[in-house]
């Protein structure tokens, strides 16, 4: 059953709802463009921007907040039902995931002032791939969220295991370039968290996604098979002997 | 632990009303169980308590209405011949929206009933029927010193908890309720919502409603009625979160019409 076109016969929750979305997109889009910048930043190793992308995390937070205000008073005020109440409920988890994203993002960018600059190092060629798609699962999550698209919501989860297989990759070359040069362990641990929070976005993105995928169809996405990371028991440590 | 399956308390099949030319009811089916306060909800007009009324034949005082299909009680059709309609509504009591005690005292109100059925040999029983009704009805602490003062001199959720003390006092098996709290204030609603939930499992009950939260907060399974049929009839946390039908998502998300 797709998401209801007829109006609220009292429109102010039209109203309220409208509001809502508008603010979720909001705090997506700023998610998406502070995992961009953090990684922008560290690629250019552009200091002013990295500040920016911190800094811009305050207004993440903020509007969390506000999120968290509008969904209790809807809910207490209006007393939604069906896929009112699903997508209220979505958009209250939504926020609370996005504003982790923002986290992550943030603490990229914070990392960046940390890395020497004129350490190159190769195992971590990979990382702005990794960051492409990891922004993209981003966009797709809110894409989904913005067109009450379950199809997208479920291809989310799916391509997350893109982003996994960018980890497990750049964790194996990272520690097998650690040990094979252990001056650059501090910059490659900070590339090797970096990738983490980056793996960290994409599986929040597809939280994002679950969310969506319930609030349209009001059933829980199924247990999908997750993207082992390199923490699991694993037959192919090859990489990093 | 086993899952007992009981036999439906009642039971209707296709049923079909019509006020002279007019058909209010298209085809109706439903099962009502012990276990479970059933909800019926639905826009004014939707034929919700015309349906209710056929469950105890109230629709017998109306010289224009008709009722076609098969309605039945522990198995027993009640538009039979051979059912005797007044033990008929002994045991399918019904309470309505607006309190209608007896203009005589609490205690006549509730001894009414089993006065006429004879089912109080003599005082003493009497008593004790009057006291345990009333305490079911969750009215006894606050009338057990006034039982002669009259039933209309209570505030209105006190009339409309003596109305039910007056449908249990004849040891019903249903109990069917029409907007039972549409005429109270919200305490005294809150107090026929807990009697109800008290009353679960003892009578099988059946609520008609306008008020939507109401019957979230007290049914386990509500039936949502449209233009005469019946369009969904589900669990209550299926019915108010995920709606299989679009017309009863509309209704109760407020987009009806």
């Amino acid at each position: 059953m797709n998401h209801s076109q007829n109006e609220h016969t009292l429109k102010a929750f039209d109203g309220d709802l409208i509001t809502l979305r508008g603010l979720i997109a909001e705090i997506g889009g700023r998610a998406e463009k502070a995992v961009e910048g953090a990684m922008t930043a560290l690629a250019t190793n552009d200091l002013d921007l990295a500040r920016q992308v911190v800094e811009g995390d305050k207004r993440i937070d903020a509007l969390e907040e506000q999120i968290d205000r509008m969904v209790i008073q809807t809910i207490a005020l209006r007393a939604p039902m069906a896929d009112d109440l699903r997508e209220l409920v979505a958009a209250l988890k939504i926020s609370g995931v996005v504003e982790r994203i923002g986290d992550y993002a943030k603490n990229i960018a914070k990392r960046v002032a940390l890395i020497d600059a004129d350490q190159h190092i190769e195992a971590a060629r990979l990382l702005p791939a990794m960051a492409d798609a990891t922004r993209q699962l981003v966009d797709d999550a809110f894409t989904a969220f913005a067109r009450r698209d379950a199809d997208l919501a479920v291809a989310v989860c799916a391509q997350d295991k893109t982003v996994d297989d960018f980890y497990n990759s750049i964790f194996r070359a990272l520690i097998a370039h650690m040990i094979e040069n252990p001056e650059h362990v501090g910059a490659g641990t900070h590339l090797l968290f970096i990738a983490k929070n980056l793996e960290r976005i994409g599986d929040h993105a597809t939280n994002v996604s679950e969310m969506v995928y319930f609030a349209v169809t009001g059933q829980s996405m199924n247990e999908r098979e997750r993207g082992d990371d390199a923490l699991a028991p694993d037959t192919d440590r090859s990489g990093a002997s | 632990m086993t899952e007992t399956v009981s036999a439906p308390k009642m039971s209707a099949h296709d049923v079909k009303v019509f006020y002279g030319d007019k058909q209010a009811i298209k085809g109706v089916s439903i099962d009502i169980d012990m276990d479970n306060v059933v909800a019926f909800i639905g826009p004014s007009g939707c034929g919700k308590s015309t349906f209710l009324r056929t469950l105890n034949r109230m629709n017998d005082t109306i010289p224009t209405a008709r009722v076609e299909g098969d309605i039945t009680l522990d198995g027993e059709n009640i538009y039979s011949s051979k059912m005797d309609v007044v033990q008929l509504r002994a045991r399918v009591g019904m309470v309505f929206q607006k309190p209608n005690p007896f203009p005589k005292s609490i205690y006549d109100n509730v001894a009414y009933g089993p006065r006429i059925h004879g089912l109080a040999p003599n005082k003493a029983e009497l008593d004790q029927i009057v006291e345990n009704s009333l305490v079911r009805a969750g009215l006894w602490n606050e009338v057990k010193d006034r039982l002669s003062e009259s039933g209309t001199a209570l505030s209105g959720g006190q009339q409309q908890r003596l109305c039910i003390a007056r449908a249990i006092a004849v040891d019903p098996e249903v109990i069917l309720m029409d907007e039972p709290c549409s005429a109270l204030d919200p305490i005294a609603t809150a107090k026929i919502e807990e009697l109800i939930h008290e009353l679960r499992g003892r009578y099988a009950i059946v609520i008609v409603t306008h008020n939507m939260q109401q019957a979230a907060r007290v049914s386990q399974k509500t039936a949502f009625f449209h233009l005469g049929t019946m369009v969904e009839y589900g669990d209550t946390s299926d019915i108010f979160t995920n709606p299989r039908e679009e017309r009863t998502r509309d209704y109760i998300t407020g987009r009806y019409g």
